[in-house]
């Protein structure tokens, strides 16, 4: 039971964050590699509204929301939008360079030490039973958040006008253009969202555990689920986050906690060779890049 | 390399065709360039002297990098595994067997190649961004496999390798090394010269600008890219053990991520597709942190210097910060601006270049 509850929430860690990596790429064909820079800087972001509005959990927690939306639409807007029609490599390597800019910057601005926002925001993570297992009560608001987010993106993407031109700029960006969308909003927009998934998905982890360096770790190890699903598509994301999370629980409890670095990596690598366009994306994606 | 001069074609055999230095200045200059390079050891202090070795182990590295990349156009993220690759194949031999110099050398260019085809097979169904994540797993495996064996034999903070001994004859001077790592680094930017200009190299420049047509062509679009991935993989594994002799220990925490950028930097700083690129990239990115760190002590005055911790952060930043710039306003790289200048001198007082050159 322990082990299910386990499973479930690295798999909605992991879901929260792929998620991002799919929306991108899915839109604007970019793999973002500083995607887990971008999550802890929205830990950071909870940290510091933490002590601004001392005492308002809710307000720090709705302001740092909006500070990382503004962040992933400014990231766009300065620096990603400048790489459009350029090779495939040069706008993952932008990406990876804005990760180190971030992380130097992070390191400069906060220092290296771990820091534990959920102090700072006044709220005690108490542990809650399912049957005999124990679960935090932030892993509990961590699984309901990635759920919610699904939700959410599915909604948004499947009935609001902006989501149905975020569709159509996926699918064909010329024809998309020519019918008077506009690309860099529908992309911004994009990045926008990814960011904010990220960064509510740094700011749990944060208050589950501590705001440190090897939350960069954990996003790179949800890219793997996103590429396991099949990087266009969400319900790929959600079922490749689940077969990543639960043989990364299973081979850690069973053989050797020394794997927990190397396994999502593992299960890509099968991925890649057995199906590499994963398990729910289309086959054409592969052609593209 | 062999681009026709600006005054003309004036090659009539087929011996100058296939002469490195053409002209009697490049001959001159380039004996210039060689005795001065002969020379450093004696004009430069002990940490002049560790960078500039650093900055050799980085040009073979960079250069096969290069070969991969700039040339055949197969993105590689794995770069940090294969240097791994080599180091821990030189330590656990010499570790475990007590093996000399002349047998972890060639030993870990074998494992480089073997690793190289495995790298490489996924490149035969997956391009661009796919291979890419592909080799990026890869690294992640091969880096896991070494930290393993450090912690399974005891080793949790890395093996301790003597210094090789060459003849009878201890290779431990700063600068005994610099001359070894000239000489490898010589040898690899040789090598990589003449590989590109034979039938491999030239198979590998076409299948970067499209394997349809270089399959049409009659080349095997499957054999360039292992050979690419092979070659490649190999120099790295040698530059990978030289590594782990100069610096005398190996430990996995060496490999990072952040390695594996540093190389992919070097490529594109430098300028992608010119074997002067790695050079120049190589020179820049070993370099730069410390020309940050100078330019922040000279800045400052002493009372207000921070500690080390900021040091890194500031060298972290500003690294990401030169790389972005690089990628969005100058994507041929250094020689990129160095082509520019050539031109703006050669061509004054006119701008333009001429149609068709």
């Amino acid at each position: 039971m322990q082990l299910a509850v386990n499973i479930a929430v690295l798999a909605s860690v992991y879901a929260l964050i792929s998620c991002g990596y799919v929306l991108i790429y899915r839109t604007s064909r970019v793999l973002s590699l500083a995607h887990g820079e971008l999550m802890m800087l929205g830990a950071y972001g909870l940290f510091v509204t933490a002590s601004l509005f001392a005492g308002r959990p809710l307000v720090a927690i709705a302001v740092s929301a909006v500070l990382a939306l503004a962040v992933g639409v400014l990231v766009y807007v300065l620096l990603m939008r400048r790489m459009a029609g350029e090779a495939v490599l040069a706008a993952v390597l932008t990406t990876i360079a804005l990760g180190i800019l971030l992380r130097g910057a992070m390191m400069f601005f906060w220092g290296a030490y771990e820091q534990h926002p959920i102090q700072a925001l006044g709220l005690v993570n108490a542990s809650v039973a399912i049957g005999d297992a124990r679960i935090s009560a932030v892993a509990l608001t961590l699984v309901f958040a990635t759920g919610a987010a699904y939700a959410g993106l599915w909604a948004f993407l499947r009935y609001s006008v902006w989501g149905l031109r975020m569709r159509a700029a996926g699918q064909n960006p010329l024809l998309a253009a020519q019918r008077g969308i506009g690309l860099h909003g529908i992309y911004a927009l994009a990045w926008g969202l990814a960011t904010l998934t990220a960064g509510i998905a740094g700011m749990l982890i944060a208050c589950d555990s501590a705001l440190s360096q090897t939350m960069v770790v954990i996003g790179l190890k949800a890219f793997p689920a996103a590429l396991v699903g099949g990087l266009d598509s969400l319900a790929g994301a959600l079922l490749g986050s689940l077969l990543v999370a639960a043989a990364e629980v299973l081979l850690i409890h069973y053989v050797d906690p020394l794997l927990s670095d190397v396994v999502p990596f593992v299960v890509l690598l099968a991925m890649l060779i057995v199906r590499p366009w994963g398990l729910l994306g289309s086959r054409e994606e592969l052609d593209r890049v | 390399m062999n681009a026709p001069r600006a005054s003309g074609y004036f090659r009539t055999s087929y011996a100058q065709d296939l002469q490195v230095l053409e002209t009697r200045t490049r001959k001159v200059s380039f004996v210039l360039f060689a005795v001065g390079l002969l020379a450093l050891p004696f004009l430069f202090g002990a940490f002049a002297l560790d960078l500039a070795n650093q900055v050799l182990l980085a040009v073979i590295g960079a250069a096969a990098l290069m070969l991969l990349t700039g040339y055949a156009g197969q993105i590689s993220l794995g770069h940090a595994g294969l240097l791994a690759a080599g180091a821990f194949t030189t330590g656990i031999l010499f570790k475990e067997f007590g093996a000399p110099f002349w047998i972890t050398l060639p030993a870990s260019a074998l494992v480089g190649a073997a690793l190289g085809l495995i790298f490489g097979l996924p490149s035969l169904r997956l391009r661009g961004l796919y291979l890419a994540v592909s080799t990026l797993a890869l690294h992640f495996i091969v880096i896991h496999l070494g930290s393993e064996y450090e912690t399974r034999r005891g080793f949790s903070t890395g093996v301790v390798i003597d210094a090789p001994r060459l003849f009878g004859w201890e290779l431990a001077d700063a600068r005994a090394w610099y001359y070894v790592l000239l000489g490898a680094a010589a040898g690899t930017l040789l090598v990589s010269l003449n590989l590109l200009r034979t039938r491999t190299g030239r198979a590998w420049r076409a299948i970067h600008v499209r394997e349809t047509v270089a399959g049409a062509l009659g080349i095997s679009v499957q054999g360039a890219k292992l050979s690419a991935f092979v070659v490649s993989s190999t120099l790295t594994a040698v530059a990978g053990s030289l590594f782990a002799y100069y610096r005398g220990f190996v430990s996995a925490e060496a490999f990072s991520l952040f390695l594996t950028i540093q190389y992919v930097a070097m490529v594109i700083i430098g300028g992608m597709g010119s074997l002067l690129g790695a050079v120049c990239g190589a020179v820049f990115v070993v370099l730069f942190p410390y020309a940050i760190e100078s330019g922040i002590k000279a800045a400052l005055p002493p009372a207000l210097l921070p500690d080390s911790s900021v040091f890194f952060a500031a060298n972290y930043a500003a690294f990401g910060l030169v790389m972005i710039l690089f990628l969005v306003f100058e994507p041929m790289g250094l020689v990129g601006i160095w082509k520019r200048v050539q031109n703006w001198v050669l061509l004054w007082p006119f701008k333009q270049k001429p149609l068709g050159k």
